[in-house]
């Protein structure tokens, strides 16, 4: 049993703050991911649960004691750094033990522990290496494995996978995830990479600037973002905004005036938007597919083919809207569109949201079947 | 095909000897000359108190040399001196470095306070301590002395090896620190933290994490001090000139209180070319274990 919980934590440099009151709780065996923009205080948090950086207020739970004053290496917890921080002058099997030696384990404790760890990651033929000699993905498995040794009550990771290549990248996470259902550990993930963020995690916390903006499943984030912050985060192509105003609430949702004259019906709860009213329509990619009914008209400014996909960057016409707004449209890579020529998009209605003034999300009237 | 690729590679050949050549010549003759003739001189009797005496003297030179007890004892201040000095700038310039790099307030003040030694020339350097800090009745050590009521040490006649060797010492150490603190500085922190996670408290750190990174740059002072320390003359020229008796004598006053104090032109030649012999030796077996250990 590991669990985590935060309660209105906050740190301050001096008079910047950089954690403005976070609350969370993580669950036993629940791999959670930090994600946000550089400078979001995701790393920092992150730190402050290792106890590498001090609270400055507010409290840490693990497991129901709290550990604010408890030093790093006395709350159970191991880290995978961004730089790994292998130590260069041991070899592998001292780098695994490294804690276990400081620990006063017995010389066969540590053998049988290492030989663990270095079976789970397929490090045996490694162990007497030193850093130098690996490649960037053994020294990554090797800093898992001093997390491993340890038998922590949670596994930390700070960006583990951001000085790999594209390739190896894919390869790790899949290890990575394939590890904590072997492993049943609770493990917390920081990244600002969403493809890492949407396929390892159990649940997404999506910070910006010191705050939680929405925690979810990343279906859930993704199907039903809390507010513009995180419809805009999630989702890649990011998921296209538009100022429109309200038409009328109808019982199906509330219809809004599209750029160019069309009128869509969002399927959200229409208590809250008065007809005339300013709320920003959001629009995934992959809802607007080229149709001669379509209600959005524009001409193709660019176009990204990808093979299987074509992003299309179209500059929907519309007199009222002065900067001429574009939207992307994620299409099928043999759709014969060319720059320059004016198409229309059709529009998924349920693919699309609607952000109130303050940029908070209506909610949807029934939720997405994956995102229960 | 053929043609253009082996022709540059030609062209290059013979375009770089005639470059290269003028500062391979002058370096050569300038290392060579002096070499060969304090070779040639050694095997000479020549002594400027009695120029009617010349020819080949053979190895008496050699002889009379190392049944010198002067030599040997100046062979031995030599090495105390050396390994003094290095123990004490390399203990105390790793503590130093590890101190300064902590932030305190007034830091940068304080390293160049700490640096600042190495700039002052040996002569005012050894002049400062003798008269300034190490005298008896107008030295600072003296006036603590006998503010604690305890009689004042007169550090030259007393322990005069010790002396030169504190004064060298209070030299050097600023290099140490220099080159041993930028190599702290290149410690990456995330190690650090690793170590912390760990469970490695400051003592654990230092051991096990600073002290290995540290391993190289410590090497490199080794060597580079060592190479220095070996002809240390300055210091023990304005301090003690080699006394009381023989006792602050290193290898370097020996040749030159054999040269120019003796005028035996001939013995001090076979000084120095003991002296090579030394430095080489050490300069051999140090460059063997650095570059084995800058392999890691």
């Amino acid at each position: 049993m590991a669990t985590l919980r935060l309660r209105a934590l906050r740190k301050s440099y001096g008079t910047a703050e950089i954690i403005k009151g976070v609350d969370l709780d993580i669950a036993d065996r629940e791999f959670a991911v930090f994600v946000g923009p550089s400078g979001c205080g995701k790393s920092t948090l992150l730190r402050m649960i290792a106890g590498l950086e001090e609270i400055t207020d507010g409290d840490l739970f693990i497991d129901g004691a709290r550990v604010n004053e408890v030093g790093p290496a006395d709350r159970g917890l191991a880290m995978v750094f961004q730089s790994y921080a292998l130590y260069p002058h041991m070899s592998v099997r001292d780098n695994m033990a490294f804690a276990l030696k400081l620990a006063g384990a017995s010389k066969a404790e540590r053998a049988a522990k290492v030989a663990e760890a270095s079976r789970i990651l397929q490090l045996d033929a490694y162990l007497d290496r030193k850093p130098k000699d690996l490649s960037g993905g053994q020294r990554q498995r090797v800093a898992i494995g001093r997390a491993i040794v340890r038998h922590p009550k949670i596994f930390l990771f700070d960006e583990p996978l951001s000085n790999l290549d594209a390739a190896l990248r894919g390869q790790m996470r899949i290890e990575l995830a394939r590890l904590h259902r072997d492993l049943a550990a609770t493990m917390i993930y920081v990244t600002h990479d969403q493809v890492e963020a949407m396929t390892m995690a159990d649940k997404i916390v999506v910070l910006q600037a010191g705050r939680i903006e929405q925690v979810g499943s990343p279906l859930e984030l993704y199907h039903h973002p809390a507010n513009l912050f995180v419809a805009g985060f999630i989702g890649s192509p990011r998921m296209n905004l538009l100022p429109v105003r309200v038409v009328s609430g109808d019982p199906a949702g509330v219809r809004v005036g599209l750029p160019g004259g069309g009128e869509v019906v969002v399927p959200v709860d229409s208590t809250r938007a008065a007809p005339g009213t300013g709320v920003t329509l959001g629009i995934r990619p992959e809802a607007l597919k080229p149709g001669a009914e379509g209600a959005l008209a524009g001409a193709v400014r660019h176009v990204e083919r990808l093979g299987g996909l074509t992003l299309a960057h179209v500059a929907v016409t519309d007199s009222a809207v002065a900067d001429g707004a574009t939207v992307v449209a994620q299409i099928e890579g043999s759709a014969p569109v060319r720059v320059g020529e004016t198409i229309r998009l059709t529009i998924d209605p349920g693919a699309t949201h609607l952000f109130d003034g303050e940029g908070r999300a209506l909610p949807h009237q029934s939720r997405h079947p994956l995102a229960a | 095909m053929s043609t253009p690729s082996t022709a540059p590679a030609k062209g290059r050949r013979f375009n770089g000897l005639p470059l290269i050549g003028p500062s391979v010549t002058v370096l050569l003759i300038w290392m060579i000359v002096p070499l060969v003739m304090t070779v040639w001189f050694s095997l000479q009797r020549y002594n400027l108190l009695d120029p009617t005496v010349t020819g080949f003297a053979g190895i008496d030179n050699y002889e009379f040399l190392v049944t010198d007890p002067d030599f040997w004892a100046s062979l031995a201040n030599t090495l105390i001196l050396v390994g003094s000095v290095l123990a004490i700038t390399v203990v105390g310039g790793t503590l130093l470095a590890v101190l300064f790099d902590q932030p305190f307030p007034g830091r940068d003040v304080a390293r160049l306070f700490a640096i600042a030694p190495f700039f002052v020339m040996p002569t005012v350097a050894a002049l400062i301590w003798k008269n300034l800090m190490m005298h008896p009745i107008y030295g600072v050590f003296g006036a603590a002395a006998r503010a604690l009521g305890l009689p004042a040490v007169d550090w030259f006649a007393d322990h005069p090896l010790l002396s030169v060797i504190l004064i060298v010492s209070w030299e050097w150490l600023p290099f140490a620190l220099l080159i041993l603190l930028t190599a702290v500085q290149s410690l990456d922190r995330e190690q650090l933290e690793a170590a912390r996670m760990d469970g490695a408290g400051a003592v654990a750190q230092f051991v096990y994490i600073v002290l290995p990174h540290l391993s190289r740059a410590i090497s490199v002072v080794v060597m580079i001090e060592t190479i220095f320390l070996l002809t240390v003359f300055a210091e023990i020229y304005v301090t003690t000139a080699g006394g009381p008796g023989n006792a602050t004598t290193n290898l370097a006053f020996l040749i030159y209180a054999r040269a120019l104090l003796q005028y035996d032109v001939g013995g001090a030649s076979a000084g120095g070319v003991v002296a090579i012999v030394l430095a080489n030796i050490v300069a051999f077996f140090l460059v063997r274990t650095i570059a084995r250990r800058l392999e890691v």
